[in-house]
């Protein structure tokens, strides 16, 4: 096994090794990279919850989308947020990060020594997910998706707002509406969003691509309310076209998918669209600011709420932010080993 | 400034040519001409004398907002526009933020005058200027500030919209346009009014652009479009400035196809377009010429952006321009003329003219009783220190701007040679954030020795590949610049090759493209240094003919 960097003390509670993140204290793995004993998973997204592993530990309210994703006949047990295991040496509790419905920062305590892994997170409201809870440490391993100052989220009402109107200048121009988003997380955040402003009775029909209507019934299961959606099936299309706004993952843009629907115009949703040459590269007519990570200004303010004197930054450009939060915060950081090497 | 910002975001949104020209005519027909003036002048290209300098913006919303310089940088490096990113940097304006006044006192009040101002009074400016403006706005007032507007729509695209929006021809529109005009409410009133008589003393016609010619005349489809070569005026193709010279009145100007005036620059030629007669405007190419043998296009560049030129750089980059068309003639313009007919004037009026001695030049037609015979004289380009030759169209007239099939550009085959990615640099606009400005070396020993950059040629697959194999294969940072292990080969292909005293490798290549990767390659079985000095011209004294002799 390859020696931890010099940063990285081996009286961590959770080390970085070829499978993830490990903690040695519980002898299991923080969404391994590869199949291990013991995987702790904090959510559903492909790049955290891998097949393969013997058994898995998971937030309750995340548990139904887990099985959707990896199969029925994992070995699955649940917590639910705050409630306390002993696993060897180590006390662990999960606790909502506001990612996506059911995902969960991971509190590790041994002997009084506190690490939360944060998992992806968000600080904005979501009408889809768990609001994310502060849990004061004194090691924090953060996200850093969106490690650059230039990431500042707009509030997310405003930008449902713009979607909106968007939706509004289409219908009168005759075009349908496509929005992307990721298929579990994004796109059911964009309909429960809609569902206030809306009501039950939306202007014009509401259509899901088959990858996001799959995974609304765990989110109705769990009280999320959504407009009233109907599959964008070849019938919807011919029926809706011109008028509707449809929720499709990102893939989908630009396939002959969309031809369905006659003229378009496609928007994305995603935390990239707050730069205009990503916008562009997208060759999306739209892009909306709307993130499920955390930005930088939410990831300073957690580093500072949560008290703690150490964060190791792991995901994306984290360089940057480990040298601000030394140099200008003078707090211990250190980047983690991005996951391709 | 609202509706102005709202244009931006407009066109910014699309990348359809109808879209963008409507948007354009909604914005001329909501706005008044003082505003109109100067959203028609930035959107063009025009630029206004530099406000502030980027250094000291950087600074500024780097205390404004808190990050500290380099972060500023990181984030640059990241976003691909510096305008953008110091807008996303700064704060947001507060909920009492006064409204941003109209473009033409943005542009008047604030922008212009800052030349004058010190530092300190600068600053406050600009500080003004953010507490009015919000995030998108400030963007657009960077992109004002720093003298770089670029969204995706030309003089083209603006002349059309706003032709249409007067009820005007767009050609009458693109010659009243092209050359100065002040941007104020009066002037534009009359430049967009169709009945307006306006006298044209120094203003150049808009240059009509060849295209590359993308088919072989060798081939049924080529010779079948083509038709025969007897249709074409052919001319040699130099490496020169293409430049318009006008002589009305008592007045010489001279201008570059950049539609600035270059006349200080080249005195010699100021004085010989003396010896026609007014009312004629020539259209050429200009030439470094040394004892009739082209210099290399660095050479010409010494002459460029000087106001005054001293004897001595007269002596050592003497200059030509070689014409190869009449656009006025006795006064009168001549562009509707076919191109044969303005050939034939433009030969009459050059034998009125001394033969040698003066730095104007017919450029000549290069006779060939087909395209076989042709084809074989461009193989010799190359030596003779050209890059091809030039398709005129002999029934044609002189249109606007890039008219496909009037004119061709009929290029060599490019030079070609195996390199090694050495470093990689983020791209700007639409590749921001890819590492997509390549340099390449070739071997010198065990050495890799950079001989040129190259940013174009790839698909956007391909960048997306070579820009994720590159982000791990990293080796150092210097600044922006990353190097990289040697792993990748790629074909780089490029119009020429000169010796260069300022390149490490001794030698320059003009216009390196990437034409394929080859991951067929390994690094080691890339191009030495001895085979690229190989492909060197001949060495002074040998030379090709010049210009005169074509």
């Amino acid at each position: 096994m390859p020696s931890p960097p010099p940063t990285i003390r081996p009286t961590d509670l959770v080390v970085p090794d070829a499978g993830g993140l490990f903690v040695p204290a519980a002898d299991l793995w923080i969404d391994p990279r590869r199949p291990v004993p013991r995987a702790l998973v904090t959510h559903g997204h492909a790049d955290h919850a891998r097949s393969g592993s013997e058994h898995y530990l998971a937030a309750a309210s995340g548990a139904e989308i887990l099985r959707l994703r990896l199969g029925r006949e994992i070995s699955l047990q649940t917590l639910e947020f705050g409630e306390v295991l002993q696993v060897g040496d180590a006390r662990i509790s999960l606790h909502p990060a506001g990612h996506v419905l059911g995902s969960a920062q991971v509190r590790i305590e041994v002997g009084g020594d506190v690490t939360v892994v944060t998992g992806d997170y968000k600080r904005q409201p979501d009408p889809s997910a768990e609001p994310f809870e502060l849990v004061p440490c004194r090691t924090l391993v953060s996200e850093c998706t969106f490690g650059l100052p230039v990431y500042r989220w707009p509030d997310p009402s405003g930008v449902m707002e713009e979607v909106l109107r968007w939706w509004e200048e289409n219908r009168e121009a005759g075009r349908t509406s496509i929005l992307c988003g990721y298929a579990f997380g994004k796109a059911q955040r964009l309909l429960a969003s809609l569902t206030p402003l809306l009501g039950d009775d939306p202007p014009a029909p509401i259509l899901v691509h088959g990858a996001v209507e799959r995974l609304l019934p765990p989110y109705r299961q769990a009280g999320i309310h959504f407009p009233p959606t109907d599959k964008a099936g070849v019938e919807e299309a011919r029926a809706h076209k011109g008028r509707a706004l449809v929720i499709a993952p990102p893939s989908a843009a630009g396939t002959p998918w969309t031809r369905k629907f006659g003229p378009v115009s496609v928007g994305f949703a995603s935390g990239w669209m707050r730069v205009r040459g990503m916008r562009r590269r997208r060759a999306g007519d739209r892009g909306f600011v709307l993130s499920d990570h955390v930005d930088w200004d939410g990831l300073m303010d957690t580093v500072e709420e949560t008290g703690a004197e150490r964060v190791l930054l792991t995901h994306g450009a984290a360089t940057a932010a480990v040298r601000f939060l030394r140099e200008e915060r003078g707090l211990a950081a250190v980047e983690l080993p991005r996951e391709d090497r | 400034m609202k509706r102005f910002v709202r244009l931006f975001v407009e066109l910014d949104r699309t990348t359809r040519t109808t879209e963008k020209v409507a948007a354009l005519e909604r914005y001329f027909a909501a706005v008044p001409p003082a505003d109109a003036a100067w959203a028609t002048s930035v959107l063009m290209g025009r630029r206004v004398k530099r406000a502030a300098g980027t250094g000291q913006l950087r600074e500024w919303v780097a205390e404004a907002s808190g990050t500290p310089l380099w972060l500023v940088e990181e984030s640059y490096d990241a976003v691909g526009d510096l305008a953008e990113t110091l807008a996303l940097l700064l704060p947001p304006p507060g909920p009492d933020a006064p409204p941003p006044p109209p473009l033409h006192r943005v542009m008047e009040d604030w922008i212009l005058p800052l030349p004058e101002l010190d530092d300190e009074a600068t600053r406050e400016v600009v500080e003004t200027a953010w507490r009015h403006l919000d995030e998108t706005e400030r963007l657009v007032f960077h992109k004002l500030l720093t003298g770089g507007f670029r969204v995706g729509v030309g003089k083209k695209l603006v002349t059309r919209a706003l032709a249409a929006h007067a009820g005007m021809d767009p050609a009458v529109l693109a010659h009243r346009l092209t050359g100065p005009w002040s941007p104020d409410p009066d002037t534009f009133r009359t430049l967009v009014d169709p009945d307006a008589d306006l006298p044209d003393a120094g203003r150049p016609y808009p240059f009509l652009l060849a295209h590359p010619l993308q088919l072989d005349p060798l081939e049924p489809e080529g010779a079948r479009e083509l038709g025969p070569v007897s249709d074409w005026i052919v001319e040699w193709k130099w490496d020169g400035i293409r430049a318009q010279l006008i002589r009305r009145d008592e007045e010489v100007l001279l201008w570059s196809r950049g539609e600035e005036v270059v006349t200080p620059a080249f005195p010699e030629i100021e004085e010989a377009a003396r010896l026609l007669p007014p009312g004629t405007v020539l259209d050429g190419e200009l030439l470094a010429v040394g004892d009739d043998r082209p210099l290399p296009f660095a050479e010409l560049q010494r002459r460029l952006g000087r106001k005054r030129v001293g004897p001595k750089i007269l002596r050592d980059v003497p200059v030509k321009l070689l014409a190869w068309d009449l656009l006025e003639d006795g006064g009168r313009d001549a562009r509707a003329l076919p191109q044969a007919e303005r050939r034939g004037a433009l030969e009459a009026l050059f034998r009125n003219l001394p033969e040698r001695g003066i730095p104007l030049a017919l450029s000549r037609e290069v006779d060939a009783p087909d395209w076989e015979a042709l084809a074989r004289l461009r193989e010799g380009a190359r030596d003779r220190g050209v890059e091809g030759f030039m398709l005129k169209r002999r029934d044609a007239p002189y249109g606007a701007g890039r008219e496909r099939g009037t004119w061709w550009k009929w290029k060599v085959d490019p030079l070609t040679l195996d390199a090694v990615l050495m470093y990689a640099q983020r791209g700007h606009g639409r590749r921001a954030s890819l590492y997509t400005d390549y340099t390449f070396g070739v071997w010198d020993g065990d050495d890799l020795v950079p001989v040129g950059k190259a940013y174009s040629g790839l698909t956007d697959k391909e960048i997306r590949e070579t820009d994720r194999w590159i982000r791990r294969h990293i080796v150092e940072k210097f600044g922006p610049v990353r190097s990289v292990e040697p792993g990748l080969v790629f074909e780089l292909a490029f119009d020429s090759i000169r010796r260069s005293s300022r390149h490490r490798s001794g030698v320059a290549l003009r216009f390196p493209r990437m034409a394929r990767r080859r991951p067929d390659k390994a690094p080691a079985e890339a191009d030495t240094l001895a085979r690229v000095r190989a492909l060197l011209p001949p060495a002074e004294g040998h030379g090709p003919a010049g210009p005169g002799d074509g």
